[in-house]
This record gives C-alpha cells, sequence and structure tokens, in this order.
C-alpha cells in the first residue's frame, strides 16, 4: 500500500491584494511555500545575499536563514543531483537555474535520476524537485541567455513541464508546483519579470485555478475567426495581436496553455471546434516541439472541423542569433497576424 | 589507528564475515551462470570484491543510507536486501525492488556517477535535520568505482560535501579496470590522495582484506556522524571477473595479473586465517559451504520461476500524481492486446 501522500495546502496568508510584477509575485509565492513547509528550501547559484541575477529570490535568505536559502557551488548538475538527494530524504528543493543556457550540465541528472526514481522504484521514491528556469529572449543578451528549451524537457517521461505569462499564475503556480510531488520545471518568463505593463492585483485569499490547466485568456465570442495558443513571454504577444485585430473587425481567441506536460488541450479543442482555425506561437523552434505536438493532436482531434492547416509561428530552426538580430527570430504581433490571415486565405 | 575500530571482532564475528563473503560470491557465481544459461538478461560480477563490500556494509548502523552504484550485491546483503531481489534488475523484470527507505540502500544506479550527488544532497539533508554530531548520529556511504572518479558529478559530489560538511563517506572500489580502461586512464596520482584536493581526508585500504575494510569504513562512518565528514575511501581491490557478463577481459589484460590477484582472495585469505587460529573448523567450513550451495538452489529455483511483469507496468508510476495522458494510453494499448486474445479465440 502507498504511503499518504503529503499534501500541502495552498493559502496565501491573509495579507492584503498586491499589485505585483511577475517577478515580486514568484517571490512572494516563493516566500508563501516556504512558511507553509518547512522542509522548502531554495537552492542556487546567487539565491542568497544577492537574491538572484532576478532578484526573484530577494530577501529569502535573510528571513529564512543559510540552510532554506542556499547559495551553492557553481555547477549545475550539482545543483540537480543534490536536490534530488535532499528530495529522497523528504526534503522540498526549489533549484534555480540561472539562465535557461546553463541548464544543460544538469541534463543528465534531470533526466536520468529526476525523471525517473519514481518509475524505477515503482513509485516507492518520490522525488518532489521544482527547478525555476527564466527563458525567452528579448533581452538583448549574449549567447546561452535567451533560449527556449522547454521542449526537450517535455519530451522526458517522468516530468512535468509549466511556465507563467502573468503574475497571478506566477504567484500561485509556484506554490503549487512546490506542493506537488512530481518533479517540475518552471519555466518563467525572463523579460517580462519586472514589467510594470503586466503588473497585476494578486490576492492571496483568491482560489487558484488548477495547475496543469489551460486557460482561455482572451474569448473571441462566437464569430471567433482564428485560435492563438501560446505560453510564457509569447501570451502578451499573442495578447496585443489580439487587440490589434480586434480593431480590424477580427475576433480571435487566445488560450495560455500554462502547462506544457502534460498539456491540457481540451479548451484548445473546444475552441477549434468552432474557430477552424489554429495558430500556435512560441520562442522555442518549432521542428519536434510543444507546438508539433498541439499540431498532432489537434489534427487527430479536430480533425474535420478545421478550415486551414495548423500554422506555427516561432522561433527559426536555427540556434539563437546574435541579440541584434533577436527581432527577426521572435515571434511579435505582425508575424503572428500574418499568420491568422494566411489561415483565414487558406 | 584503527585497531580499536575492529577490536570486538572475535573468532565468531569473523566467521560471521567468511560466511557473508561466501554467501554473497556464492549468489554472485550462480547468478553469473544463470546469465549463461539465458535466464538474466545480464549480470555485473563483484568477484573479488567480496571484502570491499562486506567489510564496508557491515560497518553500517542502521540509521545510515547507502547510495550504490550497480555492483553493489555484497552491500545490498549486509543492507537486508534479499539477493533475489536483486535478479529482477538483471532479468530485467523491473528497475529495483526493494524498498529503499526500510533497508537504509537507495535504488542502484546505472548511469556512471550520479549517486555520488545524489548521496551527497542526502546527506545534507541528514545534517540540515541536525542529525549529526555525536555517537548516534546518521551517516551516508556512496560507492562508485575507479572509472566514475573522471566523472564530473563526483567531482561535483567531493565539492559539494567539503562546502556543507556533509556526513558522507565516499567509498571508491578501485577494482583497477573501467570496462576495458585502467586506473592509470582515469588518474594521475593515486584516487585516495585527490581528497586533499577538496579539503578533507583520503584513505587507501586493502580492499581484500575485510577487517581492514570494516576498520576504516567504521573510522570513518564515525568521523561523518560527529559532524567531521566528508572521508573518502580507496579500497584497492581487483576485478577478479569481467565487467559484466557482455564483456571480454582478455581482449585488454593478461592473465597473469589476474593469477597474482587470486592469491590476495579475499575469502581465502579469511579462511586461512580461521584455520590457522583455530577460529574455526573443518565442520564449519562444511556447513558454510553447504548453506551456500542450499542458497545459490533457492536463488535459481526463484530465478527460474520468476514471472513476467503484466503489460500494464509499463504505465505505472511514471508520475506520483494521477496521469490521465497515461491512463488513456494504458487503456488503448490494453484493449488492443485484449483484441488479440479474442481472435486467438477462434
Amino acid at each position: 500500500m502507498a504511503a499518504p501522500v503529503k499534501s500541502h495546502p495552498v493559502e496565501g496568508p491573509a495579507s492584503a491584494v498586491q499589485n505585483l510584477t511577475i517577478g515580486k509575485a514568484l517571490n512572494q509565492g516563493l516566500r508563501a511555500a516556504m512558511e507553509a513547509d518547512d522542509k522548502v528550501i531554495v537552492m542556487g547559484e546567487d539565491v542568497g545575499k544577492l537574491g538572484g541575477v532576478f532578484r526573484i529570490t530577494d530577501g529569502l535568505q535573510k528571513d529564512f536563514g543559510e540552510q532554506r536559502v542556499l547559495d551553492t557551488p557553481l555547477a549545475e548538475s550539482g545543483i540537480i543531483g543534490t536536490a534530488v538527494g535532499l528530495a529522497v530524504r523528504g526534503f522540498r528543493p526549489v533549484c534555480e537555474i540561472q539562465f535557461e543556457g546553463f541548464i544543460f550540465p544538469g541534463f543528465d541528472q534531470i533526466s536520468s535520476q529526476l525523471a525517473k526514481l519514481h518509475y524505477r522504484t515503482q513509485g516507492k521514491v518520490k522525488v518532489p524537485v521544482v527547478i525555476r528556469v527564466p527563458y525567452g529572449g528579448g533581452i538583448g543578451a549574449v549567447e546561452h541567455h535567451s533560449e527556449s528549451p522547454e521542449s526537450l524537457f517535455a519530451h522526458i517521461a517522468g516530468l512535468k513541464v509549466v511556465s507563467c505569462s502573468n503574475p497571478v499564475d506566477a504567484y500561485w503556480m509556484i506554490q503549487q508546483a512546490i506542493a506537488s510531488d512530481d518533479p517540475i520545471l518552471f519555466f518563467e518568463p525572463k523579460r517580462l519579470y519586472h514589467s510594470g505593463a503586466l503588473k497585476a492585483p494578486v490576492d492571496p485569499s483568491a482560489t487558484p485555478d488548477p495547475l496543469f490547466a489551460s486557460r482561455v485568456v482572451r474569448q473571441g465570442g462566437t464569430d471567433a475567426a482564428a485560435t492563438v495558443v501560446a505560453y510564457g513571454p509569447s501570451v502578451k504577444v499573442c495578447l496585443d495581436a489580439a487587440a490589434a485585430a480586434a480593431e480590424e473587425g477580427r475576433s480571435l481567441e487566445v488560450i495560455d496553455l500554462r502547462a506544457l506536460s502534460p498539456l491540457d488541450l481540451g479548451p484548445v479543442f473546444e475552441s477549434v471546434r468552432r474557430t477552424g482555425r489554429l495558430i500556435t506561437v512560441s520562442e522555442a523552434q518549432s521542428e519536434s516541439s510543444i507546438t508539433s505536438e498541439i499540431a498532432a493532436r489537434v489534427q487527430q482531434e479536430c480533425f474535420y472541423s478545421l478550415e486551414a492547416p495548423v500554422l506555427r509561428v516561432a522561433g527559426f530552426d536555427t540556434p539563437y542569433p546574435p541579440a541584434k538580430l533577436e527581432e527577426h527570430f521572435l515571434p511579435d504581433l505582425d508575424r503572428v497576424l500574418h499568420a491568422v490571415d494566411r489561415a483565414l486565405d487558406w | 589507528m584503527f585497531d580499536p575500530y575492529v577490536a570486538d571482532i572475535d573468532a565468531e564475528a569473523l566467521r560471521g564475515l567468511y560466511r557473508d563473503m561466501v554467501l554473497v560470491r556464492r549468489g554472485d557465481r550462480e547468478s553469473n551462470a544463470m546469465q549463461r544459461q539465458g535466464q538474466l538478461g545480464i549480470w555485473v560480477p563483484l568477484l573479488g570484491q567480496e571484502a570491499a563490500q562486506i567489510g564496508s556494509g557491515r560497518a553500517l548502523r542502521p540509521q545510515d543510507m547507502a547510495f550504490p552504484s550497480y555492483r553493489e550485491h555484497g552491500v545490498a546483503y549486509t543492507r537486508g536486501v534479499d539477493f533475489r531481489e536483486l535478479l529482477g534488475i538483471f532479468r530485467c523484470t523491473d528497475h529495483s525492488g526493494w524498498d529503499f527507505k526500510a533497508h537504509g540502500f537507495h535504488p542502484y544506479t546505472i548511469v556512471i556517477g550520479n549517486q555520488v550527488l545524489n548521496a551527497t544532497g542526502y546527506a545534507m539533508g541528514q545534517k540540515f535535520e541536525g542529525k549529526v554530531g555525536d555517537d548516534d548520529g546518521e551517516a551516508t556511504i556512496v560507492y562508485f568505482g575507479d572509472g566514475a572518479t573522471s566523472q564530473g558529478d563526483v567531482h561535483e559530489g567531493f565539492v559539494w560535501a567539503a562546502v556543507y560538511d556533509a556526513p558522507v563517506v565516499f567509498f571508491c572500489q578501485n577494482n583497477q579496470w573501467a570496462i576495458s580502461e585502467p586506473t592509470e586512464r582515469q588518474s594521475r596520482l593515486p584516487l585516495y590522495q585527490r581528497a586533499r584536493g577538496y579539503g578533507f581526508p583520503g584513505i587507501r585500504v586493502d580492499g581484500n582484506d575485510v577487517l581492514a575494510c570494516l576498520a576504516v569504513t567504521r573510522w570513518a562512518l564515525d568521523e561523518c556522524r560527529h559532524g567531521n565528514g566528508p572521508v573518502l575511501i580507496e579500497a584497492f581491490t581487483y576485478r577478479m571477473d569481467a565487467h559484466t557478463t557482455t564483456d571480454d577481459p582478455t581482449r585488454y589484460r593478461l592473465s597473469d595479473e589476474l593469477e597474482v590477484w587470486k592469491h590476495k582472495d579475499p575469502i581465502e585469505r579469511v579462511r586461512a586465517h580461521l584455520a590457522r587460529t583455530g577460529g574455526a573448523d573443518t565442520a564449519f567450513f562444511e556447513a558454510v559451504q553447504a548453506e551456500a550451495d542450499s542458497f545459490a538452489a533457492e536463488l535459481r529455483d526463484f530465478c527460474f520461476n520468476m514471472p513476467d511483469p503484466p503489460p500494464e507496468r509499463v504505465f505505472a508510476n511514471v508520475y506520483a500524481e494521477p496521469s490521465p495522458q497515461l491512463d488513456a494510453q494504458r487503456e488503448e494499448y490494453l484493449a488492443y492486446l485484449s483484441g488479440f486474445a479474442e481472435a486467438g479465440e477462434h
């Protein structure tokens, strides 16, 4: 008989509603998770005194001590590998990878141990580790600081992959990920961390949506022309595109995937059956990616509803280019609308 | 310095260690033979390493945790893991079966060196929980080979353990060969000397001397449980058989070398000592041999009758939490399979 699963009720402190950026919401979410469960520890490079290079863990070491917020040696396999051991011991480690391009030294531990221990032991070993990964481009950075490797992790059985696109989700999803008994890659849209435009009221007493659920973030109505699916940093691009399309009298339905593995495509199927057209948007290259998966499943489930092929707006199948070229690489409002036009003209 | 650590080993205790080594070797030889008969997919022989494994394994206390690689059948035995439970891995009916918590023995790790980081993390957890610092403290031991010392994970484990004062004994069984590569391909200097560069003690022990291994490991574990870890032990021994049953050592090493090491056989030396000192008589040796034969017969009988796992096992325990996607895949596949069963009835 399986041991009872330790559950962590996700409750925010009974504090007031705050207007937060994504970065600050993550910080508050981490704080709430650490207050709720003293087995939650934060570990990574520069996460202590500095508060992380993006300041997401700002103030946590001061309040929770050096044994719960660990400035680790500079080695990603070490971060993940020791987190696995700590999880086996009963801790709930939250690892920060400084930039997505630096996760690969830890890839072996992620794929060989983190993803497989539960399966290997027929459920006897749980490894509730969260790996926070700032990802995506648009910050004018040097190489390895702007990539979108999420599909690589979605391909690995045993892992779950999520990405937040706004402060409310950031606050709740990080807590839900930490409370989950499965290992989770948590991708954070780094260029939006400190976006004042995205600030939103976060109510710690609200009831959050489930973690592994996609969400319609802009209703297209009964006359919606097309469905647009995105996640992470691309959600804002798609919402902006939908607003621009609306000015031209064209209604787009926008869905934020939130969960990348497992995918929650029910709302996507429902939407595509109404609109007949689907455009997916990601910064990640389209080849063998999450958007490939969406296209495959949508053609299987919505075959007779499709009025046009599923079209994908994505980063090109190249390495991330020098930042002076990134505006060409990253999907923007115009490329999304161009794809909508193509779908409608098909 | 180390004599006090085995002062309690009287003739009876030594007979016990002898019996342990004989049984484990018999299980190893029987398993090797069963692979040759097609009953196991592969076997990883421990022949020649009985003293290193029994000596170090018997140094552990119930509260300690051991992280094996994939050759630690002798250590498994000392942790109370039934030898039969190892067979599933090599018959390929499961990836690991035993209850790691109950036995204080982590699942086998096949990717070289991964477990060193996992063990270090576990030991960090022991320290964080305040379980270190007195005679009753906890400690962790992790097993790896000479080849693994070239892995980054082993290096990172040394760094982490040193930085966090983790109560972990790094137990390197230098069996001279990493498949076909001699230790000269891994290191310019004796492996135990590497510890100095990380700032903790390293010691080489005769890995074919069960008492020396017991003494040194007890000392190292005591250092750790008192908060003076980590410690590196290099047990200098010899892999008397192939790397695995798929290997052919005649291609890369001379039989002369094996002949030299046969004279240092870890079991024969204890037998000779017991016989010469009157610590055991012929009746004892015959009784142990009879017990080993019966142990082997039971092992054989068990192995030949091991059932194949049911097809639904493919889908089991990928995640700790429910997975509707895998549930659907499983149901679809089982329905597909049952179609064959129905067709077969005609």
